[in-house]
């Protein structure tokens, strides 16, 4: 709370001097607008039966779940590079003083080690909890995910698997990450049978979803949206809990288009929807997909079945990107449904960008306009 | 007005005290709380001590100030000097080759003779000699198209007996491929290495993998991958787990040097060393990967070299005595579990056969080079050598014991060869621990559709589901 309220004071006071140089005032206020960000977050809701809660914003989500997952876990371990100290979106802070050095420790710096290494740390039984540092990062680690984590059960004849092992990376854009802090590699990791790819939407799903994924018996890949991780605050139970893998969420039901997102993408969407809703008269079905991989078919298809348009928007590159997938899928399934083309609404077919930002990203008025096009076509 | 006593508050002030404990840890967490601020050990640190406080360091050991005739660069302990002089990799003569007994089968040295009961030895005579006819047999299967691939191991037998032999049969392995003799020495039936290469039903894996991809989960033998290099980051993190679970278990991890070129090579020697984990890393250097020759691979002294330089304590053994591989193998393990520490062991040997059945190595080198080891320094003959000196072992032994093993295995082979594939349902499964509905709708479409199609696919070669 005290955080919140000096991180404001701190803001209105930058303003009130920006104010005063009145001829720089609309670009000044544009800027930094901007800068806070490019969507409004609205918290999740807990229910009465959740139990006891308390206000946590992302970072402090993960950092409770994993202080869960190694207190329920002997064999749990977290490791990565600079985790020691809490980790450089501070998602680690106080485990290694309550766990000790060889449950939460540095790695020398080294993706494709820090991977190798988990693998083999779950294939001896125990629940390795690995950190890439950012998405844009795990690249080096592409081979011992993609030819090794993800095939081990299979190629072994289920002799041996290393299910134990869950990988975390801060994902998604930033603001000013550019090319390497500001990557979405999930559709690389969607053509990989083997492994499953989760991403959530704030700190409450982040929580449910990272214990889920670290007690699965399969190896898991858990993109955490950097963007959120100080700005998503929300009550969070203190209980511990799992949000179920390979189920997309329904967060607000809708007859005329479905909407369909991941990660930070989805609070954008939300907004579109409401815009939708005020501008338009169009009632839109709000999806989060959260499971890249399995992905819940059968969700997404029951909506657009209903509703016969779909938009599907994420901030990675159009070709390749997962959204290929769902529009391939959906228009295999719900052809006779479809009222539209399946519109989708991407990051381009460049490397992210650092000052076009703002014109690279799926925007909530790039997302708006595929709607009307949806309605009108 | 209370009097002071001047003398009292002096010697007050001058005795030692002690400083207020402070928890740094404490310290750092309540300021970021406050401030929002990351602070990290270090930077903490340095404030502390310019306000004159000391303190132990609880993550690193920062150099004590006042060893002003030393560097004080965290990142290395050494000495100043005014020469200017480069370290050169030519400066020295190499590490030396290990060994035991000489190309004769006579002990060189009778303190570092093993003393093997004549049992143990003749195990393992027996043992290389088994997968030695195997792997004849399996190459000449793949010649006459009865298995797609196969890879001996001709001219190493004894790295892998050696160093198998040295170890607790519940320590982990990780392979490449080319160990199929530490597999063997494990308790791997011949059953069970045919099967995996003919991939029918009772292969553990389903037949999934390419031949000589084994691995079984009661010998503690992780199953092989293509992949190069990889299962060595993979073995330095089971040894961590192993540390952790104090059973007092290492980790052997098997590469060529070929593969010691890979970056998870780097990675796993590194993480390793670090972290302090139980493994004996063991080289097989036997001076080709496929058709590159060493001089193409690294231009250092082999792999031995690279330990030290990763903090890891190294040796070079002679890969043909399996002898020195036995004593380096059980002074590594020793070394590892009391000290937890990572070992490397460089076996130089030299690789008799093709690389696998898809190369034909006289492409890229003599046949007189290859004829000189088969003939003049094999691991088999200078054990048959040994054995024969402690009259152990003679030509009508060998000659029953050859007899013995083309049986057995040619049998073996038979047998594998009748056996159906496993059901087509295998295909799909252990992709997860549960299968997905969407790979369950692939399933129940492929099998719809070889039903309707079934005189186009060889369905009779597959168990039904």
């Amino acid at each position: 709370m005290a955080l919140k309220q000096l991180k404001n004071a701190t803001f209105f006071r930058r303003l009130t001097s920006f104010e005063r140089a009145s001829f720089l005032k609309s670009r000044a206020q544009f800027k930094l607008s901007y800068r806070l960000s490019h969507f409004t977050y609205v918290p999740d809701t807990v229910s009465a039966s959740d139990g006891e809660t308390a206000r946590m914003n992302l970072f402090q989500a993960v950092t409770n779940a994993l202080d869960l997952a190694l207190g329920t876990d002997p064999s749990a371990v977290i490791f990565g590079e600079d985790v020691s100290f809490g980790g450089v979106f501070r998602c680690t802070v106080g485990l290694q003083d309550k766990y000790g050095r060889d449950r939460v420790f540095n790695s020398p710096l080294c993706e494709q080690g820090i991977v190798g290494f988990g693998i083999g740390m779950a294939i001896a039984g125990a629940t390795p909890i690995a950190e890439i540092q950012f998405a844009d990062y795990i690249f080096p680690a592409f081979d011992q995910i993609v030819n090794e984590a993800s095939k081990l059960r299979f190629r072994s004849g289920n002799e041996f698997n290393c299910g134990g092992l869950t990988i975390r990376a801060p994902y998604g854009a930033v603001g000013h990450g550019a090319l390497y802090h500001s990557q979405s590699p999930e559709a690389f990791f969607a053509h990989v049978p083997g492994i499953k790819v989760v991403i959530p939407r704030g700190p409450l799903q982040a929580k449910g979803l990272l214990l889920s994924c670290i007690r699965d018996k399969n190896p898991c890949i858990f993109f955490e949206p950097k963007i959120l991780y100080r700005m998503a605050v929300e009550q969070v139970p203190l209980k511990d809990y799992e949000l179920p893998l390979s189920k997309a969420e329904i967060l607000t039901e809708g007859d005329d288009v479905t909407v369909i997102g991941w990660g930070t993408q989805v609070h954008v969407l939300r907004e579109v929807c409401q815009l939708a809703q005020d501008k338009l008269n169009i009632s839109c079905e709000l999806i989060d997909l959260v499971t890249i991989l399995p992905w819940d078919k059968e969700t997404v298809i029951n909506s657009v079945k209903k509703t016969g348009r779909l938009l599907v928007a994420h901030e990675a590159p159009l070709t390749g990107g997962f959204g290929a997938e769902i529009a391939a899928t959906v228009q295999n399934e719900c052809f006779l449904n479809l009222e539209a083309p399946i519109q989708r609404v991407t990051g381009h077919d460049a490397p992210f960008p650092h000052i076009y930002e703002p014109f690279f990203i799926p925007s909530k008025w790039r997302c708006f306009d595929a709607i009307k096009k949806l309605i009108n076509f | 007005m209370p009097k002071i006593n001047l003398r009292e508050s002096i010697s007050e002030i001058s005795k030692p005290r002690s400083m207020p404990k402070i928890n740094l840890r404490e310290s750092i967490s309540e300021i970021s709380k406050a401030w929002n601020y990351d602070v990290t050990d270090r930077t903490l640190c340095n404030s502390f001590a310019k306000a004159g406080f000391f303190f132990e360091s609880t993550t690193q050991q920062i150099p004590k100030l006042e060893e002003f005739d030393r560097p004080q660069f965290p990142g290395s302990q050494s000495r100043w000097t005014e020469k200017l002089e480069f370290v050169r990799g030519d400066i020295y003569d190499g590490i030396p080759v290990y060994r035991v007994m000489n190309r004769d089968g006579n002990i060189i040295d009778p303190s570092h003779d093993p003393k093997l009961s004549q049992e143990m030895i003749t195990k393992l005579y027996k043992g290389m000699t088994l997968l030695n006819t195997m792997d004849r047999i399996l190459y000449e299967s793949q010649r006459q198209g009865r298995i797609s691939f196969y890879m001996t191991s001709f001219g190493e037998e004894g790295t892998h007996f050696g160093s198998s032999a040295a170890l607790d049969p519940q320590d982990m392995i990780y392979g490449q491929y080319r160990e199929a003799g530490v597999l063997m020495y494990r308790g791997f039936t011949l059953d069970q290495f045919v099967n995996q290469c003919y991939g029918n039903k009772n292969d553990i894996a389903k037949g999934r993998q390419m031949p000589v991809h084994y691995g079984i989960k009661a010998l503690n033998f992780v199953s092989i991958s293509s992949p190069l290099a990889t299962q060595m980051p993979q073995a330095v993190g089971s040894a961590y787990a192993l540390k952790r679970s104090q059973t007092g278990l290492c980790v052997i991890c098997y590469f060529g040097e070929g593969a010691s070129s890979e970056g998870d090579a780097h990675a796993a020697l590194n993480f390793a060393a670090t972290l302090s984990c139980p493994i004996i890393f063991f080289c097989r250097n036997n001076g080709y990967a496929i058709s590159t020759p060493t001089h193409e691979q690294y231009k250092g002294d082999g792999i031995a070299a690279r330990g030290p330089a990763y903090g890891i304590p190294s040796i070079r053994v002679d890969g043909n005595d399996i002898l020195a591989v036995y004593n380096v193998t059980k002074a590594a393990r020793q070394l590892a579990v009391e000290e937890s520490k990572p070992v490397l062991i460089e076996a130089m040997t030299y690789r008799i056969g093709h690389h696998s059945t898809s190369d034909d190595s006289s492409a890229y080198r003599s046949v007189d080079e290859v004829r000189f080891w088969h003939q003049k320094d094999h691991p088999i003959s200078r054990l048959r050598k040994y054995m024969e000196n402690q009259k152990w072992w003679d030509e009508a032994k060998e000659k029953a014991w050859k007899e013995e093993t083309k049986k057995q295995v040619m049998q073996t082979v038979v047998k594998a060869e009748k056996l159906k594939r496993a059901p087509l349902d295998e295909m799909l499964k252990d992709v997860y621990d549960e299968m997905p509905p969407l790979l369950k709708e692939q399933l129940d479409a492929i099998k719809a559709h070889v039903e309707q199609y079934h005189e186009h696919y060889p369905v009779d070669n597959y168990e039904k589901a």
